[in-house]
């Protein structure tokens, strides 16, 4: 990859005003480029808020639509990642985060791991997104995952085996609990996730947590952008609206690659018949014998364990 | 109360809290909540007690003493120092503040409804209070600020639409030692958290007397029970009576109704309650 200079904008969008919103992207990408940034990242639903629950139709854009156009035009100078709520074929609408790169989409990514449970309840309102793809951006290729995609550790391992060297996560993490002179704990958690993955997956990591308030929801920021040794290279406090504007330097990529190369020694062969007897085994399918995986499956439980005797 | 039983990590209760980062969560949350509701300030109910004390240094940290009024509204039978801690905290934080008597608005209200108990009583004075704030807060165009604690709405420890009314709760997810641990950090006058919590309805009430627990074990338990949803017998595993945990979960379980806005019957295809689903932040 590239080095590249990335802005990190964390923002706290008004539920539900698209306009209101525009401009506020508008805004915060006029001090970003005065700061020399190549790419800025804005958090999930930058661009709707986040508690819609009924109003999800009502704000949804299509992707091509003619509000989308004001979109577009918002990266003709520096390449942008914003979220929205996208209306798709079917009037399904996803949880969405686009990259923009000079007035045209590089990448929607649509957000895959719908949270629903406990204080979430984002299965209601949207469709699951069912791709995780990296693309091609102009410092290298790159992968999006949004928010609770990146609690699922496979999300992050499926791009970097795709080739993506720069992970992108934009979010919309609550503030949840606070510990005696360790802050809040959920931004804490939050930056311990971020750099296991960087490290695991020897990949530069940009998670963007938006901030302020929807009903008694207050969203943690603490935007960081964390190398692919596990280190941070820059992040923005907890709570506050701020933009950090951060160097990534490919050179890092390169020599953390060759210090672990990890991804090099991965073996999608043994990946690949594992999940396919897992698979075989949770939905009781029939056994091919011209497909991966012919071992036969007797003797396993239903949850793929190796039963005890 | 507690017996000494080994415990494990996972039945350690964790009532522990950044007082710093749970301010400026709580000043920002005023601060947003009062901006949405298109107003600038809010009215809150002075007791002289340690809630509505954290409650109104909260808002004055978020909106500055020139947009709080508190008032301070005694009964003939509530204890004089009640009062005083009350204008102690006005004249402590420099925010406007009025006093006003409820006692003829009580005795009128016993005339013609004659409570037969002190709970009802009770009651009618905590409605009264909430009929006073409302009606300061249409008059300021301020915001009801609420200062039941989670302890409180958890045990159900509160008279609806009385002391559990407001627009705004910044307390409600703080059990009653947390409150007091913010108390310290906001500089709280030292008498008013030293002293035994009492919702002064009645001479010689006091709310650990009245639940028959003291603050710091049930907050204990229920940070058990609630938070981490460990199970009644794991609970007891770590050293809570069985009598206690029944008799807290009975309280939790039986006071739902006063956390829940009125049911409501569905019969049509998209209902209030059910299905129209907009927060209370809705296009603000």
């Amino acid at each position: 990859m590239k080095s590249l200079r990335v802005a990190l904008a964390q923002v706290a969008p008004k539920l539900g005003d698209l306009n209101h919103n525009l401009e506020l992207h508008a805004k915060t990408l006029r001090r970003a480029c005065r700061e020399g940034a190549e790419l800025v990242v804005f958090p999930e639903l930058s661009l709707t808020g986040y508690l819609l629950r009924d109003q999800v139709p009502e704000v949804a854009a299509r992707i091509g639509g003619a509000w989308f156009r004001r979109v577009k035009a918002l990266s003709r100078r520096v390449d942008i990642v914003v979220g929205l709520v996208e209306e798709a074929v079917g009037h399904r609408y996803h949880n969405a985060a686009v990259y923009l790169s000079r007035g045209r989409v590089v990448h929607v990514h649509r957000k895959v791991y719908l949270p629903t449970y406990g204080m979430f309840e984002e299965g209601r309102d949207f469709a699951a997104g069912d791709k995780l793809r990296t693309f091609h951006t102009r410092f290298g290729p790159a992968g999006v995952l949004i928010c609770e995609d990146l609690w699922h550790p496979m999300s992050a391992w499926l791009l970097a085996q795709q080739g993506a060297e720069i992970l992108i996560a934009p979010s919309c993490g609550p503030t949840r609990g606070t510990r005696p002179g360790r802050g809040i704990t959920s931004v804490a958690v939050w930056h311990d996730l971020l750099r296991v993955t960087a490290q695991f997956q020897t990949s530069f990591v940009v998670y963007v947590n938006r901030v302020g308030f929807e009903d008694g929801l207050s969203f943690g920021g603490g935007s960081t952008a964390v190398d692919p040794f596990g280190r941070l290279v820059g992040s923005l406090p907890a709570i506050e609206e701020g933009l950090a504007v951060i160097d990534l330097n490919g050179e890092i990529l390169r020599r953390a690659r060759t210090a672990y190369p990890l991804l090099r020694d991965e073996n999608l062969d043994l990946m690949y018949r594992e999940l396919h007897r897992l698979r075989n085994v949770r939905y009781d399918l029939a056994e091919k014998s011209t497909d991966a995986g012919s071992e036969p499956t007797s003797g396993l439980r239903p949850d793929g364990g190796v039963p005890s005797r | 109360m507690r017996k000494s039983a080994p415990r494990s990590p996972a039945t350690e209760p964790d009532l522990g809290l950044d007082p710093d980062f749970t301010t400026r969560i709580l000043c920002g949350f005023i601060k947003s909540e009062v901006r949405r509701a298109g107003r600038s300030s809010v009215v809150v109910g002075l007791s002289g007690g340690l809630d509505s004390s954290v409650a109104a240094c909260l808002a004055v940290r978020a909106l500055g003493p020139q947009s709080v009024l508190g008032l301070v509204m005694p009964y003939r039978s509530s204890h004089p120092t009640s009062a005083a801690h009350a204008e102690l905290v006005l004249g402590a934080l420099g925010i406007i503040g009025e006093r006003v008597e409820i006692t003829p608005l009580i005795d009128a209200f016993s005339a013609i409804s004659r409570p037969g108990s002190r709970v009802r009583l009770g009651n009618a004075m905590a409605r009264v209070r909430m009929i006073l704030l409302y009606d300061r807060s249409a008059e300021n165009d301020a915001l009801v600020l609420g200062t039941s604690n989670k302890t409180e709405m958890l045990l159900g420890y509160g008279t609806l639409h009385g002391d559990l009314a407001s627009a705004i709760n910044p307390l409600g997810d703080l059990y009653k030692t947390q409150v007091r641990a913010l108390a310290e950090y906001l500089r709280v006058p030292p008498v008013i958290r030293r002293k035994r919590p009492s919702a002064d309805l009645w001479p010689r009430q006091s709310d650990e007397g009245e639940l028959g627990f003291t603050y710091d074990t049930v907050d204990r338990l229920l940070a058990l029970l609630v938070d981490a949803r460990v199970t009644r017998r794991s609970a007891i595993a770590a050293g809570f009576s069985p009598a206690l945990v029944n008799n807290v979960m009975e309280r939790v379980v039986r006071s739902q109704f006063k956390r829940r806005p009125p049911v409501v019957a569905k019969v049509s295809t998209r209902s209030v309650g059910w299905d129209f689903r907009y927060p209370r932040d809705w296009k603000s």
